[in-house]
């Protein structure tokens, strides 16, 4: 929304302020998987009509970001921090090759799990990965931070990790964006095979390289102006970074400030030179002990939470909390009303079936997730995208045959695509000897995160039409000898088919294909409301 | 209100009510007004009927995006059962508005729904109450409407200020 005054005033999630920086910095290309609290970025930059589109899964997204930094483009790769997890791997070589253009990865963290399977704190890829770090506090830091990632990445001919959390990406504050952004940069690819071949011979001088970039950021990052200090009073200093700030500033106005707004390489002399002009030094931050951790190394004398505040969400009473050493139980909250699968979801009468013949369940992230709760509960894992079916393999491997026998691995048509398909070739190499069933419950859209399409749903993020991935025509390729199509509402034909299935003691993928409830509406909605604007 | 008092209002409801319009409403009305704004909420998980809450504040300067606890002076409840889950961050004279506001004696919600000339229904309750909370704030009720309008289709616009008129009438009564 914008301010009617005249000013030049916005009011924007810390997502859609990324999305709008992405364009007005001239990104040539966005690349992510749709993951909370990252999700409405590429969403959003879609809505601007910017270069955005959704990868199979995020390592994919951070080598399409990264090849077109090779080519000279300003690119972006966005995910949910356990997305970082899976682009790992380019993620750490990357830092090797470097960028002709630019690279920004967006890290969006979860601190106490609003809808996540962890709590890790990306902060630690920094260091591990040596990809410089900067942190927005709001969204006009998250509009402006990501120009200042773009700046120091083309400087450096580094990938730069935004991190954000999800106070951040999806707060709504204001925004002043620039009234000029960036022209995109031209592209073009230079052979550099020394420079981008990592075999160990060209790697180790890239390493040292690198070793020697990050020195000159620390340096450059000593006076940058990211950081921002003010000289309060001097019975207590603060040190802190990202939201934990603005909850710190609203816990105690009258206090001294360290705002870091790069956190890695952090500036070891201003730290030291802070925490020497106040009596009292804190240092305030979300999760892990990162930024006291890194303090206490360098010899700064300096507080840091007690390891109950480790857990969950950094807000104002924490930090009162904190600062007032109390470390007595925190108030509990009545329950809200948790999530649950929707009446009439056709996940519900799948897992109900499952749950009837006493199947193990492997579990998978999603929506269907929610079976794990009353009044289906009917789930018994669930650790990461695509695990169902490995976890499943493993079960089937090692329990006794009548046990194994009740082993199903259940998986969603998105969550398959990102993290399902080696896991259906590993049970075509080594086939467990009771068989296995693998279950996609295909709803035909990435519905946990709002409706998003994937490369089995034969849509675009820009809602053009492209090729449609068939499971059945994978899974036979694969080798998978039956291939069951279920698209009925019967429960007791599917039944049927999950028991003869079972028995088969063969390789099955059974795919339940019904679309979800939500998506229905929402498709509903759509050409109606076109239709409106067209008569307008 | 003093200068440097920040307004710290909570929505509370389940997934599905319109939780989330009517905190943008509200937020857009402030902003609208040339005030600093913040505005928080999970999402992920609110399309499947669970809890949904939602802060709002705005003054000359907010810095945290969540109202403290035993800070908010108002809360807007589309869900009485859901008041309790957010209590903990009203004043103690804080005030709480809730859809039964709208019921005479005798009355229920069917009443409403079945009843095609009534001005208010479960769907637009949202509207109704942030006329009630209209009253009690200082933002012009034009801004107000041009930010209802912002957030509804066209076809709504005139249906929704006549909801909002009502929530104002009721709330100047109560």
């Amino acid at each position: 929304m914008t301010d009617t005054s005249g000013k030049n005033r916005m009011l924007l999630s810390g997502n859609e302020a990324v999305a709008l920086a992405a364009r007005d910095a001239g990104v040539a290309l966005a690349s992510a998987y749709p993951g909370t609290p990252s999700t409405e970025i590429l969403e959003s930059l879609a809505t601007l009509g910017g270069p955005a589109q959704w990868a199979p899964n995020e390592k994919v997204a951070y080598e399409v970001a990264l090849g077109a930094a090779f080519g000279g483009a300003r690119a972006l790769a966005c995910m949910k921090h356990v997305g970082v997890n899976v682009a790992a791997d380019p993620l750490f070589t990357s830092m090797y090759t470097g960028v002709s253009g630019a690279l920004v990865l967006v890290s969006a963290d979860d601190p106490g799990m609003a809808s996540s399977q962890n709590e890790q704190d990306n902060r630690r890829y920094a260091p591990a990965a040596g990809i410089p770090m900067i942190e927005p506090a709001d969204s006009q830091e998250a509009y402006d931070f990501l120009f200042t990632a773009f700046e120091m990445s083309e400087r450096w001919k580094l990938p730069v990790m935004l991190r954000m959390t999800t106070r951040v990406c999806h707060s709504q504050t204001v925004v002043t964006p620039r009234a000029k952004g960036l022209d995109p940069l031209p592209t073009h690819f230079e052979h550099d095979i020394r420079g981008r071949v990592m075999i160990p011979g060209f790697a180790r001088p890239a390493h040292r390289r690198l070793r020697a970039k990050l020195a000159e950021i620390y340096t450059w990052g000593e006076t940058m102006p990211l950081h921002r200090r003010f000289d309060g009073s001097k019975k207590l200093g603060i040190i802190t970074a990202g939201v934990c700030y603005v909850h710190a500033r609203e816990a105690a106005p009258d206090a001294s400030f360290l705002k870091l707004g790069m956190t890695y390489p952090l500036p070891y002399n201003m730290i030291k030179e802070f925490a020497k002009s106040v009596e009292r030094c804190v240092v305030i931050e979300e999760n892990d002990p990162y930024l006291v951790d890194a303090c206490r190394a360098i010899g700064v004398a300096c507080e840091g939470k007690a390891e109950m505040y480790r857990f969950d969400e950094m807000n104002v009473d924490r930090v009162r909390r904190i600062l007032a050493h109390d470390e007595s139980p925190e108030p509990v909250r009545p329950p809200g009303k948790p999530p649950q699968l929707c009446v009439g979801c056709p996940h519900r009468s799948a897992l109900s079936v499952l749950k009837k013949l006493d199947c193990i369940i492997m579990g998978d992230i999603g929506c269907y997730t929610l079976g794990v709760l009353p009044p289906v509960d009917a789930m018994d894992s669930c650790v990461c995208m695509g695990a169902s079916i490995g976890n499943g393999l493993g079960l089937r491997h090692v329990l006794p045959p009548d046990e194994a026998r009740r082993v199903v691995s259940v998986i969603g048509d998105s969550t398959f695509v990102h993290g399902g398909i080696t896991g259906l070739v590993e049970m075509a190499y080594n086939p467990p000897p009771t068989g296995h069933v693998v279950l996609i419950l295909d709803n035909g859209t990435t519905a946990m995160t709002g409706l998003q399409d994937h490369p089995g749903t034969g849509v675009k993020l820009n809602k053009k039409q492209t090729h449609k991935l068939s499971f059945e025509d994978l899974a036979r390729s694969i080798g998978i000898t039956n291939v069951h199509v279920f698209t009925g509402v019967d429960p007791a034909g599917f039944e049927a088919l999950v028991k003869q299935s079972l028995a088969s003691e063969e390789l099955t993928l059974i795919i339940a294909r019904r679309p979800c409830l939500l998506s229905v509406k929402k498709q509903k909605a759509q050409p109606k409301a076109a239709a409106e604007k067209t008569n307008a | 209100m003093p200068e440097d008092t920040v307004t710290n209002v909570v929505f509370a409801g389940l997934g599905g009510q319109g939780i989330i319009k009517a905190s943008d409403m509200l937020a857009e009305a402030a902003f609208r007004s040339g005030y600093d704004v913040k505005k928080s909420e999970i999402h992920g998980m609110s399309q499947r009927g669970g809890s949904v809450t939602s802060d709002v504040r705005f003054g000359r300067e907010v810095f945290s995006p969540m109202v403290p606890s035993g800070e908010a002076q108002f809360m807007v409840a589309l869900d009485s059962t859901q008041i309790d889950a957010a209590r903990h961050v009203m004043r103690p004279d804080g005030l709480i508005f809730n859809p039964e506001m709208f019921l005479k004696d005798g009355q229920t919600f069917d009443d409403f729904d079945k009843n095609p000339g009534s001005p208010i229904n479960r769907r637009n309750l949202n509207v109704a109450l942030l006329g009630v909370l209209s009253t009690h704030l200082d933002l012009e009720e034009s801004v107000w409407l041009e930010a209802v309008y912002a957030n509804l289709p066209e076809k709504l616009h005139e249906q929704n200020a006549a909801v909002f008129a009502y929530g104002r009438e009721v709330g100047k009564k109560a």
